[in-house]
């Protein structure tokens, strides 16, 4: 059934996007990821203009943390004071990555941007996963068990000035890498329409080792914070947000992701690791060949300005 | 009162909707508004015509017809990619301004066969004389790559189309034709200009026009977000939340 959406302002098939917002929420439920990093590709894949396909990850990104933080709050495991200090550096890094998105839509230079974006990370991080989940099932099938010891390492600029106490994740550094990392992941978030959890989780646990306890919730909490602003501040400024469309992937992705959820808790681990790594580096793939293979139209048209 | 001017009077008291009428010429459109609902996958206008006997003697080989139907006007830009090492990237562009966001230019034969190029030109007749000259250049004048290339492309997606079977004439002085909109017909007011030629030369033309407009919850919500952005904005992220709650609720395991 074909829907008309306003702001795309194109008719699409109201099926293809509950669809595509139900399989990336499957995939997300079970790997515990946003999922945006796969969405906002697939839509630009199906013809919506990539401004409203980035702008409206905002709200949809940010329906999937509200039904993840609740849960990760019952259970009281979110470091709320970690999360406000990443929310601050967030909301800082969002606004200037509007500011961006919006000065790169103008000069004409937001797809490239993307798609040389959506190489760099998805290609760096599809590599990762797919490597670590070789290694994994090798390791499974010789028998041995990985550990990775975290404590005792420290970095310089957890030194650094402005230390601060988070008692829940049992942590004593500086804030500055903290607001630093997390302004750089609201930016990314802001110009790519990601949540940028796959980024902010791997960080956290690594680098800043907070325990795994409470590492998930407060990423979901602080993407929440950044993403209301992005929906808040894309709809402000260049007006690209679709109502329709979000909430078409909002449904989609909330069904998705139960089911995920379920089928994830059964399933062994690196062989769908594994097929994540796989999945990724097709779509960092697919947007190489964009960027790379001589285009069959070389003119473009945008429409800057309309007088009704 | 001839049959002809009584079938033409009937015509317009059955349409009451937008209708012209110059010096032997009454056209009217079968309606003079195409609201887009929210399965909006085009829409069809029909223009009625009737040439009365003010309009002079039949030609030999019979009138022309062509209806003319421009969108709202407004300013693109045509970029061109060039590689960059291995990349293909914009980098040439032009700007136009006044360029109608949908053209249809309907007619019963051929425009070569209606009326000479320069007389085209003068009244605008055609998909091309419909496109003013690009205004600011960054590199280099003029260049005619980027306005085919904008033609080739608005055809391609359908909001520019040339046809010339689309004007039927039922008998020898009444005439129909379609206008198709596509799904992505921009809103706003469209013109429809319906001229009558004999004999290569201009008798006469009408003026009509109709709006394309969203439905009452999608104009409401493109309205909202181009006039209000910042609540607009506010009340999306609203609903986003109340969704991932009810989610949360609906779905509650423990």
């Amino acid at each position: 059934m074909e829907i008309y959406l306003p702001i795309a302002e194109m008719p699409i098939d109201m099926f293809l996007i509950l669809g595509m917002g139900m399989t990336v929420g499957f995939i997300s439920g079970m790997f515990g990821i946003g999922g945006g990093f796969l969405l906002t590709p697939l839509l630009i894949f199906v013809g919506i203009p990539a401004a409203v396909a980035v702008a409206t990850q905002g709200p949809q990104i940010a329906a999937s943390s509200v039904t993840g933080s609740i849960a990760y709050w019952r259970r009281r495991s979110i470091d709320f004071k970690l999360a406000c200090v990443l929310i601050m550096g967030g909301l800082v890094g969002t606004g200037l990555g509007v500011l961006f998105f919006n000065h790169m839509r103008k000069i004409g230079q937001l797809e490239t941007v993307i798609a040389i974006a959506y190489v760099s990370l998805l290609g760096v991080v599809g590599l990762l996963v797919s490597m670590e989940s070789v290694r994994a099932v090798f390791l499974s099938r010789k028998g041995g068990a990985s550990s990775r010891r975290l404590a005792g390492r420290h970095f310089w600029f957890e030194g650094l000035p402005l230390k601060m106490r988070f008692h829940r994740s049992g942590l004593y550094i500086s804030v500055i890498p903290v607001i630093v990392l997390s302004a750089l992941i609201g930016f990314a978030g802001a110009v790519l329409g990601i949540g940028g959890g796959f980024i902010l989780l791997p960080a956290l646990i690594y680098i800043f080792r907070v325990p795994p306890q409470v590492v998930v919730g407060t990423s979901l909490f602080q993407i929440l914070f950044t993403m209301i602003a992005a929906t808040i501040f894309h709809a402000a400024t260049n007006q690209s947000v679709d109502l329709f469309l979000a909430l078409l992937l909002m449904v989609g992705g909330v069904f998705g992701a139960q089911f995920g959820a379920r089928a994830g808790a059964n399933l062994r681990g690196e062989y769908f690791r594994l097929l994540l790594g796989a999945l990724i580096l097709i779509v960092a793939a697919r947007f190489a060949a964009d960027l790379v293979s001589p285009p069959r139209e070389l003119f473009s048209v945008t429409r800057t300005e309309t007088v009704r | 009162m001839s049959a002809r001017a009584l079938a033409g009077l009937m015509l317009i008291m059955l349409t009451p909707f937008c209708h012209a009428s110059a010096q032997g010429l009454v056209t009217t459109l079968s309606t003079d508004r195409v609201p887009i609902q929210s399965n909006f996958t085009g829409g069809r206008i029909s223009v009625f015509g009737v040439v009365e006997p003010g309009a002079g003697a039949r030609p030999k080989n019979g009138w022309d017809v062509v209806v003319s139907v421009r969108g709202p006007r407004g300013a693109v830009t045509v970029r061109r990619k060039d590689s960059v090492g291995p990349m293909w990237l914009n980098l040439d562009a032009r700007s136009y301004i006044a360029i109608p966001s949908f053209i249809s230019i309907l007619s019963n034969r051929p425009l070569e066969l209606i009326a000479q190029a320069e007389v085209r030109e003068d009244l605008r007749i055609g998909i091309d004389p419909l496109i003013p000259p690009q205004t600011a250049a960054r590199v280099g004048a003029n260049d005619p790559q980027f306005r085919a290339g904008l033609q080739r492309l608005r055809m391609q997606q359908g909001l520019f189309h040339q046809s010339a079977d689309r004007v039927r004439f039922i008998s020898s002085g009444v005439f129909q034709a379609q206008i198709d909109l596509p799904g992505i017909a921009p809103l706003g007011n469209y013109d429809v200009e319906v001229a009558l030629f004999s004999g290569g030369a201009l008798v006469t033309k009408n003026q009509l026009g109709f709006t394309v407009t969203k439905t009452a919850v999608e104009q409401w919500v493109a309205n909202a977000a181009h006039t209000n952005g910042l609540l607009y904005g506010l009340a999306t992220a609203l609903i986003a939340v109340l969704v991932g709650w009810l989610a949360s609720l609906v779905f509650r395991r423990d």
